[in-house]
This record gives C-alpha cells, structure tokens and sequence, in this order.
C-alpha cells in the first residue's frame, strides 16, 4: 500500500495544478494517472483561458457574462469565484513561464469569444491547451512532485456510514497497467478527483477515447451525487468524420459559417441577430442542425466554416494549428476551401457536486475540472471558460486538502437543507446490473466497515474487492466483449440524447443503456495478460460510462423545459419559476435516486436576475 | 462479505430453491452472449466482405506473459477502408472486432497527445496523423525501435522521460514582475522563435530515428535538446540561466553528440525543425565559449 496526504487522480490541467498547490502548502502530494501527464485531454484544448485582465474589462462583466451563458442555472458563488480569481491564476501560468500568444507591446494577447461581452480570452495560438498542460507539468518536475502513470483508479475506498454526508475517503483502488498489480494508495488528508471529460458516452465527440468518465461514476457509486449530467455541451465546429475540434477562435478571428445556399444563416435565418457566429455554443449548434434538416445542408450533414477572408498571415499568426488539423484529418486546405464543420459532443456542464472549495459532501473526496461540477457553467459553458476552471479549482481543491484555511463554502454539497425529490417516467428498470453476481455500482464502499475501522484497513479491503472483481473478469472463458456494449451505448446515446431531445428517444436510451447494462453482466476479458491490458482497462472503463450514459438521459427525460445545451421538443421554453434547481441523482442501495436543488443566484454584490437569453 | 450471520444463513437457506432457476438463468445468460458475440463476428466478416476496399496490415505481436506470443511475430489483418480512415483507426477497428488483445497506446486521435508514435512501413509516425491511402501495403505497423517492447505495439518510454528531465525542464527566471497581475514581457518576435520549441508533444518519434542515440544511450537526444531550446531562447529567463542551459547542454552526451543527420527532423509529426534547433545551440554555445577565452 502507497501512503500519501493528499493523492489527486488524473493528471490533466486541474490534477497538475492542484497537486502543486497542495505541494504548496507542504503536502505530501502524489498523482496517479491512466495516461502520462503529457498525454493528458487538456492539451487538446484550443481556444483559450477567459480572464478580465485589461482595462475596461472586470471580474464582474465577466460573471455577468457567465451566469448569462449559464442560462441561469449556474451558481453564483462559483462563477463569481472563477471570474475574481482566474486574472491572477492565468498571469501565474505566465510567470511559469507559458507561452502566450503576445501582442505589439509585449503583454499577452486577447480574442474575442462567443458569448462574451469583451475581448478576454487569452490563448496561446490555436493550442492554448497544449501549452497550459506542458507549462504545468514542467512546474511538477521542478517540484519533484511524484507521478504514478499508467496506473488506472477504479475505486474509492469510503467509508460506509448511510448518509454520504457522513462518510470519509481514505484513498483509492488503482491497477497498474504496465504489471497487472492492483493496489491501494491511502490519503491521510483528501482525494482529489481531477479525472475530466465524459465524452465517450457517445460516438462523435471531439474527446480523447481516455475521456469515459471514471472520476464521476466512481464517486457516484461511493455516494457523491451527479449534478445537472443533461447538460451536455455540443460544440459547433468539430470535424464531421473524425470529431477533431476546431476552435472557436476561428469565429472570434472572424470566421463565417454557410449552409448549402452559401447563405450567411446565423444572419439570414435569424438565429442570432446580434453577434450571429459568435453567439453561444448551444444557439451556434442548434441553428447548424437546424440548417441541415431543412435541407440546407450539405450532403445532408454538415455546413461550411469559412476562414479564408482573413488572409494567410493573420490565420498562421493566431491559428495554424487549425490549418493542420483540418488538412490531416478532413483533407481540406483551409487557406483554400472551408472547412466542413458540424456538433460534435464537446464538454459536460455537469459532474461530482462540488463546491467553490473543490470539496464534495464526503469529506476528504474533492474534485476539480471537468469531472466536477462547482456549477460554474450551468446549463451551458462559455468558450474559454474550461481552463481558468482547471486552475482556479484546482488551486483550491489542492489548497484545502492539503489544511489551508479557506473561506467557508457558501455552496452547500449532500442533501442538506432546501432540496426536493424528483420522479421520472422511465420505462425501464434503472440503476444495477454488473460482473457477474456483484452489482457494477456497488457503492465503492467496504461492505462491512464501521466507525472502528481505520482508513487503512479501509483501503485494504477495498483492494481485495477490486482484485476479485478484476480475478472474475479474468477468469472468465467466454462471453461479451466491451467492445459490443461501449458501442451500443455511444451509438444510442448519439441518436437518441444529442442536441435535440424528445421523450420517445430518450425513453428508447434508457432502454439501451438497460440492454447494455444486462449485457455487461456477461462481460469477459479475453486478453488474459497482465501486461499492459488495455482489454481489461476498457472493460472496467466502460461501466463508468453505463452509469453516466443513465444519469444524461435520466436527468433529460426528467426536465420539462427548454434551457442551455438542454433543448426539448415537447418544452420549447425555459421555465423559471419551476426549473431554477439543480438536477441531482445519488446511488441509493443499486439504484439511482433523482433530486433538486435550488440554485443560487445572489451573488456578493448582486443578484443575477434571470433574463431572456438573446445574443 | 457479510459478517451478519443470521443474514447468511437465511441466504443459504433460500440457495437451495432458487438454485435450478439460478442454472435456468445463467444458460439463458450464457446463450444471449454467444449469441451476441456470434452476431458481432459475422458482422465484421461481411463488413470486411463487402467493402469495396480493405487494406492489408500485418502487425507486430508480442507478449512476455502469454507463451504463444513470446516468440515475436507479425499477424495479418484486413480492415474495410472508409474514406479518411488512418493507421489508428484501422488497429481500434482490427482490436474491437478480430483480437481485443491487440494492445497499443493511443488516445486524442487529432496528433496531439502524443500516444501513438509508430513504426509504419519503416518510418517513425503518429497512427492517428497517418492516412492509409498513402501507404503501400501490405501495412507493416512495428513499435518504435530502439525502445524496450512491453506488449504488441507498447514500448517502455522510461529513457525518453529520463531524458527529457534531465535538461531541468521548467522555466526559470530571477526577475519576475513584483505584482501577481504584471506580466513578464515578451517580444513577438522572441516568442516566434520559441513558438516551433514548444510544439513538441514527448511523442519519441525523433528519439527514435536517431542514430547516436541508438549508439549512445546517455546521449540526452532531439527531443531533450529541443526543450532545453525552448527556455535557453526564450528572453525572459535572461542572460545567466541561458549560460547554465549551454552549460548543460555542451557536457559529454549533449549537442556535440548530434550528427546532423537530420533524421529527427524529418519524423518530427509536428514539424519542428529539431537538427536546426541543435545546431543553433551548438553555434550558441561556441559563441558563448569564445567570451571567455
């Protein structure tokens, strides 16, 4: 067994930072990560990091902006956080030496974005996440913080109190991938979740095919609920046969966007009249589909981004990295011809319910970044919101696992207080269903634990449960492989929960999700290796992303309005005096349990009146 | 796992009865995933039948563990072809519908994580970067030589990290702004020069390609060179850490080593000009010398 203070679990943007800001404060902090921290999904990102830094700008526009592109359904506590802290965390990253695209006097440089009412999206060509990956982990080098890589968390090792708000996290389950060995690590003060993106529920996404989720489902089956997991973010422009991601920035350098016609929609079809491409991802994503099925597509699935106005020289200076792409991936030269582009699943809103601590309602279980919802985005992220949410949380998260003091937390996390209970109309029996006898949720707690057990004793037998779990999949001669199940999934959920949503579709996931479900109870490795077993790996991923596909669509099927990514065909407005709560689902005894809470919009020195989103 | 006895017991008791319908059930289980996986294979066959076009791969295979794949040898597999497809796509199709133990790194699939550097018909390339249609087939897919296999297409890249951490890899500076809002300033010009540097994605394909390094296994390598140049020209760390870095960088196994061979430069998957980078050094770092005499 590993020992360490702090052990924070995936080693992309909020993972680095949070580990170092633990290490800041003298914890012994330690990182264990499926993939080296290099090969990371943060380095994928593109745009930039949203930060009021010049003249003119302010934290406060900047929240404003925020909670307007969250429709309402961010809380203001966090937003107002992310907006006052990321100036300072984004000069840091400068400090470190990060290199950012610069302007004629020297000081970084700034783009516009959509859904932003100032120029404040700092970025580093059209890899902005690349460098912020790289910047962060030469500064985990320099402290000599310790990397376990290629070791793959399956479990929390929590305590088993009934409430949630009662257990403790004292480490994790890990399988290193290189040997086989499964082992647990124990965290004297906190785990940190930092695991990012969910985007292999489905099969266009513009996410990196590590992206299954872990860190949400895992603390769902230890009893941390999921929160507002509908809102899925479809970005606009990804490439239509692959996913690949082109960034917003080439409609913040002014990149136009035609149907079939050559007809400038955003415009002519009065989607959005003011700022039209560079309106919110979730209007940009619905008028494109819009255009195709109304047959103004093209080939029936796509429609043009076009850059070539803006001249070689100013599309090299501020995008090259989006020339290369698109060359490598669609073939197309974008010097010379637009770019096909089409919604691809993108980021998700929701994640663990945090909150502006980073901690969740177990204490000494925290998490940052994508996997996480502070409730920052609400129903819909802003571009160039992502990353100042990797460092600002994970800053904090880091900070206060590792003792600092920190301000007490305005949100609250586990049912406490004001909060309601939800039904939903499902069709199918949800929740349950695993290897074998044991239920794949199986609550990541040690069955028989009281208050007398000590945390290492906790993790042990959490370990011992993993290695039987992983021993039966092993054992086993024959079966279903992952493949089948994963693809089912994806497949549907692309089909049935994507942009545009109606009952019947959503109702016929859950179905599939239910099939897959009782499919992966009949799941076998056939790689009976223990050497770097990607089967195995994918096999264990891949009931992360059962759970996860369940909570996206039940969480759809339940909200009867029409509000951010989350659009509805029987509910065609947002309705605030019913819908102005949080979607929450816990894992209650093998199933999952649906519940609300209020979101907070009272502010520090405001409160954030909803309004007719219009851009 | 229960330490309840009562509960056990009233479990066992309970066995019995529902044993025969509990055997009912796992034959029905058994059943619906033969069926399933039946299903799936002859799928794939008549996908792999009917595509207007399939390509030829033969994979190298390799597992210290199982004993019919100690012994090193390449298998043959025929993917059907759709337009765009690449070398990634073609080893997930071949995984997910031939050999789920066909094992390789990979993960963005947009050449930027650096997962899936590979030997393809004799040259050093990212899978997800490498069309198939600009191939010749049969399609040899290798691991990257002189790096230890660990499984199939799996090398260990310990050395290469070693290496790379070796150059003190992180910026450093002794005159930042006093203020936590003020910037550093930098040139445009300074940061273009930079700019190819930083593109680097650890991906080991020049490492690789390079034959000192083959040779000389403590030569720090393209890779490490290039990032040491990314922070020795970047103008914010300042004239005395720049002497450090060249320090570095001349000792026995550094710059001199490189043999301007150009081979680095040429699998580079993100373009930098990495032999142009070392000799620059090598210029620097005589100009540097040449204060001193």
């Amino acid at each position: 067994m590993y020992e360490h203070d702090v052990i924070v679990v995936g080693a992309g943007g909020a993972g680095l930072r949070a580990a170092i800001a633990a290490h800041e404060e003298g914890a012994d902090v330690a990182i264990v990560s499926k993939l080296h921290p290099v090969r990371s999904h943060t380095g994928a990102a593109e745009g930039g990091i949203n930060a009021a830094l010049r003249e003119g700008d302010s934290w406060e526009d900047h929240a404003y902006d925020t909670m307007k592109g969250s429709d309402y359904l961010a809380d203001a506590p966090a937003a107002e956080t992310l907006c006052k802290d990321s100036p300072k965390e984004t000069i840091k990253l400068e400090h470190w030496g990060m290199a950012f695209s610069r302007d004629d006097d020297g000081r970084v440089s700034q783009r516009p974005f959509g859904g932003l009412s100032f120029p404040r999206t700092t970025y580093a060509g059209a890899e902005t996440g690349h460098q912020l990956l790289h910047t962060m982990y030469e500064q985990l080098v320099k402290r000599g913080i310790k990397v376990y890589d290629e070791w793959h968390v399956t479990r929390l090792a929590v305590s088993d109190e009934e409430k949630p708000e009662d257990r403790n996290c004292h480490g994790i389950v890990a399988y290193d991938v290189q040997t086989g060995q499964v082992e647990g690590f124990r965290a004297r003060n906190g785990v940190i979740l930092a695991t990012g993106g969910l985007g292999q529920v489905y099969d266009h996404t513009t996410n990196a095919v590590a992206n299954t989720g872990d860190g949400v489902a895992m603390a769902y089956r230890a009893g941390a609920p999921m929160e507002d997991m509908e809102f899925i973010q479809f970005h606009p422009t990804t490439l239509p046969s692959t996913g690949v991601l082109i960034t917003e920035g080439v409609r913040g350098e002014g990149g136009i966007l035609y149907n079939e016609n050559g007809e400038r929609f955003m415009f002519e079809y009065g989607y959005a009249n003011n700022l039209g491409e560079l309106a919110s991802r979730d209007v940009v994503s619905r008028a494109e589909l819009t255009e195709v099925n109304e047959g103004r597509g093209i080939e029936d699935e796509y429609v043009h981004l076009d850059m070539r106005h803006l001249g070689e020289e100013r599309i090299i200076d501020r995008l090259e990295n989006i020339v290369h792409l698109s060359e490598d991936f669609e073939g197309v030269n974008p010097l010379e011809a637009p770019m096909p582009v089409k919604p691809g699943q993108h980021y998700a809103m929701g994640g663990i319910e945090t909150d502006e601590n980073g901690e969740t309602c177990i204490s000494g279980l925290y998490a940052a970044g994508e996997c996480a919802c502070a409730s920052v985005h609400g129903g819909n992220r802003l571009g160039g919101n992502a990353l100042p949410e990797l460092i600002v949380f994970g800053k904090r998260a880091g900070h206060h696992a590792a003792g600092k003091d920190m301000e007490e937390a305005e949100i609250t996390t586990g049912k406490v207080g004001d909060y309601e209970l939800g039904e939903v109309d499902s069709p199918v029996e949800l929740g349950e269903a695993g290897i074998g006898e044991d239920a794949v949720a199986d609550g990541g707690t040690a069955a028989d634990a009281g208050a007398s057990v000590s945390g290492v004793d906790l993790v042990q037998r959490a370990v011992e449960d993993e290695r039987e779990t992983i021993d039966t999949l092993l054992e086993r001669e024959d079966g279903i492989q992952q493949a089948e199940i994963r693809e089912r999934v994806q497949k549907s959920m692309t089909r049935n929960v994507n942009v545009f949503r109606e009952e019947s579709a959503l109702k016929d996931a859950l179905r599939d999700i239910r099939e897959a479900r009782e499919l992966y109870q009949d799941v076998f490795v056939a790689d009976k290796s223990r050497t770097f077993n990607t089967d195995l790996l994918q096999t264990l991923e891949t009931r992360n992303i059962l759970d996860i596909a369940e909570a996206i669509t039940l969480g759809a099927l339940a909200r009867n309005e029409f509000r951010g990514a989350h659009w509805r065909k029987e509910y065609q407005e947002r309705r605030d005096e019913e819908w102005l709560k949080h979607t929450m689902l816990s894992w209650n005894d093998g199933r999952p349990e649906l519940w609300y809470k209020p979101v907070i919009l009272e502010g520090e020195d405001k409160t954030y009146e909803p309004k007719v989103r219009s851009y | 796992m229960s330490t309840q006895v009562p509960e056990s017991v009233e479990e066992e008791s309970t066995t019995e009865t529902a044993s025969a319908g509990k055997q009912k059930r796992d034959a029905k289980k058994r059943e619906r995933a033969e069926r399933v996986q039946e299903q799936r294979e002859a799928e794939a066959a008549e996908k792999a039948r009917s595509a207007d076009d399939t390509f030829h791969l033969k994979v190298f295979r390799y597992d210290p563990e199982v004993p019919e794949k100690q012994e090193p040898r390449f298998d043959d597999f025929h993917v059907p072809y759709k337009q765009g497809m690449t070398v990634l796509d073609a080893l997930m199709w071949a995984r997910d519908h031939y050999d789920s133990s066909l094992t390789f790194r990979h993960s963005c699939r947009q050449a930027i994580c650096g997962s899936d550097a590979l030997f393809v018909n004799g040259s050093q390339r990212l899978g997800c970067k490498t069309q198939l249609s600009d191939l010749s087939e049969p399609i040899r897919v290798e691991p990257l030589p002189h790096a230890d296999v660990v499984k199939d297409l799996v090398v260990d890249m310990e050395h290469f990290y070693d290496q790379m951490e070796s150059v003190e890899p992180y910026f450093q500076t002794n005159s930042l702004p006093d203020g936590e809002l003020d910037e550093q300033r930098q040139t445009r010009e300074n940061r273009e020069k930079v700019k190819m540097s930083t593109r680097c994605i650890w991906c080991s394909a020049c490492m690789s390609s390079c034959n000192i390094a083959a040779g000389d296994n403590e030569y720090l390598g393209p890779a490490a060179i290039n990032k040491a140049y990314r922070f020795a020209m970047d103008e914010r760390e300042g004239e005395d850490m720049k002497q450090r870095r060249l320090e570095i960088l001349e000792q026995e196994h550094g710059v001199w080593r490189c043999q301007t061979q150009f081979s680095c430069t040429e699998v580079c998957p993100k373009d930098i000009p990495l032999t142009e980078h070392i000799q620059e050094l090598k210029r620097e770092a005589i100009k540097n010398n040449l204060k001193f005499w």
